[in-house]
């Protein structure tokens, strides 16, 4: 129907029906954005000196995302008439113009309610953003034209030639991340003692100058000009290199970069960065853990945290000297075997009575077991052996000979984890191509036929419990020696929770999305209790870690770096959907797979 | 016959809680024959599969392989023995790719010649799966996905062939080729056991059939006899 009317659409007849539609999303989406106090407590920083800050641009990004989602909508609709016309720019418009009367209802709504009781940001911090310390009118003045034109511009990116949209991409995106990344490369270069580079850039009071971004952005937008694409068929012929030989030559060289990069660079970075990375690497070495449990196996773990819990209080119990009640005050060394040891043990209590459950109900009850973990190492009852809620204090540096793991030296951590999460990936890669990592897969796709294969479910499943339990273990026991104490506390839900958003962000199954996976969420937006390189986000963290989720889920379910499996198969099933549900079309679709 | 069955069950019951699912059932499959069980819904098929299988244990009576009880081994035992299953509807491996699902069904063996060699001669049988192995095996058509089934369950080198409804939920034009297929490999010399509800066409191809009603056999017969009985034609080949 929509195509029909479509098809005799002139310039300036309107979807009105759509961009109403899309207009009030974006009015709420702003009001929303504004009441959650995101624009108001970003305001902080700095994004580009007395121009633009963090929070005006989160208000500001709207309009622009749905300009663009407005007129690509009408786009894909429209098959028959896929020319984007004017009317498609309006549309935009319209959309941005809502947008802003949705902040112009906002500002009127905050002079003369007062709902500061359920709405806590509904205050005069907000209104004075919103007005800009001004009166409504000239806050209304200005949000109109400045929302109506982001719109316009959004909308109109369908509209520009391929090369002028890549050009604003990469400049957007560039100056974008240069704002916001100020901390690491101020640090970079201070390491590379480059720091006039970096003053250059910034501002003294922290933001970019209003001279280097436009500079910059000039800049950003010519790259894709002098490079062609030369990089992405580098990549290209990379990947599609057939020959087994040059295949591995290519992955040596890949390794071997990735790996002094790795080495090399903490020493240039400050303790700031570093106590980042090493967090990141913590993070690395669970979510490569629950990778194999959830990625590989299939079981869905809410609980692993528990895992996580017993590698820290084993260490904190034999390695500290505070410890209550058994305090052997082994080396590190000693205590990592115990660690292995309890890990098992742990995986085999947990998981021998729950293994036999499927999907929901396992989730349901490793959740709970998760729980009763935490709650034992808080309760009364093992409070003599393992101090309740005031937990293990006093855990001592790790003692490597010339080298110390001490928590006050984060490099020294980052080092540390480095070596534990290589293990880790060696582990998980070795195991993906074995014959364990072939049953796991089979039971994640079908576990009575992979029963009937011949394989043994209950001791596969055991066997993926386990190696997950020990790498969370290790992990732990860095986290123990890092921080120097254990608590209840630090093994709460929210743990599991985030370190399962990072294997599902990053690629179920895929080593490489795990690490993008936590090096994004981790490094960027920080763990549950470890701040990230957006310090500000601290409050929202949650918010943008459900909001990630739910948008990954809809958009790109196989994750950031999907394995080349999931790729396969979401390109494979475009093509394919309809053609297996019956076999009289067989002879069509081959030839459209003898096309392809 | 004198010779010692494949597969033999002796007055076997089966429980799942309180329920009485197979009552009192001897079933005998001998090396290199065709036959079929035909029953209607919940008369136990899928449970007397299982039991052979050993995903289900029977509460009394014998399980045998050879002449040999087995009712207390795994599946992996009787997969090792050349027992293996079509399950019902197929059910490949859907997001592995054909290739990973060929070689699953050779889990259990450790022979990486035979496992290769094997893998030639499916490819011979189905000239059509060769050209799919590096596709998902959830994006074939039913009739592929059929033949990297019954290929799955080849690669364990079965003695017995268990095959589960091998015609439900297949176009009408690919259940006559597929029982042209079973018929193929039995000739080769595999013994098939075949669960079907198109009794017909079943019955057509098998050398001898079993009727199950409430977990009790109630005819054993020649394939030829059970076409000629007139209380099945009624109840179970639709004609009065």
């Amino acid at each position: 129907m929509m195509t029909t009317n479509l098809t005799s659409k002139k310039p300036f007849e309107l979807d009105w029906k759509r961009t109403l539609f899309w207009g009030s999303v974006c009015a709420l989406s702003q009001v929303f954005i504004c009441l959650v106090g995101l624009p108001s407590e970003l305001n902080r920083r700095i994004l580009i000196e007395s121009t633009l800050s963090l929070g005006y641009l989160f208000i500001l990004w709207i309009p622009l995302v749905f300009g663009y989602v407005v007129s690509k909508m009408v786009e894909l609709e429209g098959v028959e008439n896929p020319k984007p016309g004017a009317a498609d720019l309006l549309s935009g418009a319209l959309t941005g113009l809502l947008g802003s009367l949705g902040l112009v209802l906002l500002m009127l709504g905050i002079d003369n309610l007062d709902m500061r009781d359920p709405l806590i940001n509904w205050n005069q911090k907000l209104f004075r953003l919103l007005t800009f310390e001004n009166s409504i009118s000239f806050g209304s003045l200005v949000w109109i034209p400045v929302g109506v034109g982001l719109g316009t511009i959004g909308a109109s990116l369908h509209q520009m030639s391929g090369q002028i949209r890549k050009m604003s991409a990469y400049a957007m995106f560039g100056l974008f991340s240069f704002a916001v990344l100020e901390d690491v490369i101020d640090d970079l270069s201070e390491g590379f003692r480059l720091e006039w580079l970096s003053d250059m850039i910034y501002a003294k009071k922290g933001g970019m100058t209003v001279t280097s971004a436009i500079v910059l952005a000039i800049v950003l937008a010519l790259l894709p000009l002098i490079t062609r694409g030369k990089f992405k068929k580098t990549v290209d012929r990379y990947r599609s290199d057939a020959k087994p030989e040059n295949q591995r030559r290519n992955s040596v060289v890949l390794f071997s970069t990735v790996a002094v990069l790795v080495i090399v660079l903490p020493w240039f970075l400050g303790g700031i960065i570093n106590e980042l990375l090493a967090n990141v690497g913590l993070f690395l070495l669970l979510a490569l853990g629950l990778n194999i449990v959830v990625g590989l196996a299939g079981l869905l773990d809410l609980g692993y945290v528990a895992f996580f819990a017993v590698g820290g209080y084993t260490t904190a119990v034999l390695t500290s000297p505070n410890s209550p009640w058994f305090s052997p005050e082994t080396h590190f060394g000693i205590s990592l075997l115990v660690v292995v040891v309890m890990a098992t043990l742990a995986g085999l209590l947990i998981g021998a009575p729950v293994i036999r459950m499927r999907g929901d109900y396992l989730a349901i009850v490793t959740l709970g077991f998760g729980e009763i973990i935490r709650l034992l190492f808080l309760s009364d009852w093992l409070k003599p052996y393992l101090g309740g809620s005031q937990g293990i204090t006093n855990v001592p540096a790790i003692d490597l000979g010339p080298w110390e793991v001490r928590g006050a030296d984060p490099r020294s951590v980052f080092y540390m984890v480095l070596v534990f999460c290589v293990f880790a990936i060696y582990i998980s890669w070795r195991l993906q191509g074995s014959r364990l990592g072939r049953a796991w897969m089979a039971i994640r796709e079908d576990e009575s036929v992979a029963e009937v294969m011949g394989i043994n479910t209950v001791n596969s499943k055991l066997m993926a419990f386990v190696v997950g339990a020990v790498l969370a273990a290790f992990s732990g026991a860095v986290l123990a020696a890092k921080v120097g104490s254990v608590f209840p506390k630090s093994f709460e839900i929210l743990v599991s929770i985030i370190i399962l958003v990072v294997v599902i962000v990053g690629g179920m199954g895929s080593i490489t999305g795990v690490m993008v996976g936590s090096l994004v969420l981790i490094g960027i937006l920080g763990g549950p209790r470890q701040p990230g390189l957006l310090q500000e986000f601290q409050n929202f963290k949650l918010l943008i870690y459900g909001a990630l989720l739910v948008f990954m889920m809809l958009k790109r379910p196989e994750g950031l770096v999907p394995t080349a499996r999931r790729t396969r198969e979401l390109h494979q099933e475009e093509y394919l959907q309809d053609a297996w549900l019956g076999d009289d079309e067989s002879e069509d679709r081959e030839e459209v797979g003898e096309q392809l | 016959m004198t010779e010692t069955a494949l597969l033999e069950f002796r007055s076997v019951n089966t429980h799942y809680g309180a329920v009485h699912i197979l009552k009192d059932v001897d079933l005998a499959i001998y090396p290199g024959e065709m036959v079929c069980l035909l029953g209607g819904n919940a008369s136990g098929k899928s449970t007397t599969l299982k039991t052979l299988l050993g995903m289900v244990t029977p509460t009394s009576g014998e399980v045998l392989l050879d002449g040999e009880v087995v009712n207390d081994k795994p599946t992996s035992y009787r997969v090792i023995n050349g027992v293996t299953m079509v399950p019902e509807n197929r059910r490949l491996f859907k997001r592995l790719t054909v290739k990973e699902n060929l070689e699953l069904g050779a889990y259990l063996r450790n022979d990486t010649e035979g496992i290769e060699e094997d893998l030639e001669n499916i490819y011979e049988l189905f000239p059509r799966v060769k050209e799919r192995l590096s596709q998902k095996a959830g994006t074939l058509s039913g009739g592929e996905q059929q033949m990297v089934a019954i290929g799955r369950a080849l690669m364990s080198r079965p003695r017995v062939l268990l095959m589960d409804e091998p015609s439900m939920g297949l176009a009408p034009a690919l259940v006559q080729q597929n029982f042209e297929l079973i018929q193929q490999i039995h000739e080769e010399g595999m013994a098939i056991f075949m669960v079907e509800q198109n009794a017909n066409m079943a019955l057509s191809i098998a050398d001898r059939g079993w009727v199950l009603q409430t977990g009790r056999v109630v005819l054993d017969d020649t394939a030829e006899a059970l076409l000629a009985n007139p209380e099945l034609r009624s109840s179970y080949l639709g004609e009065s």
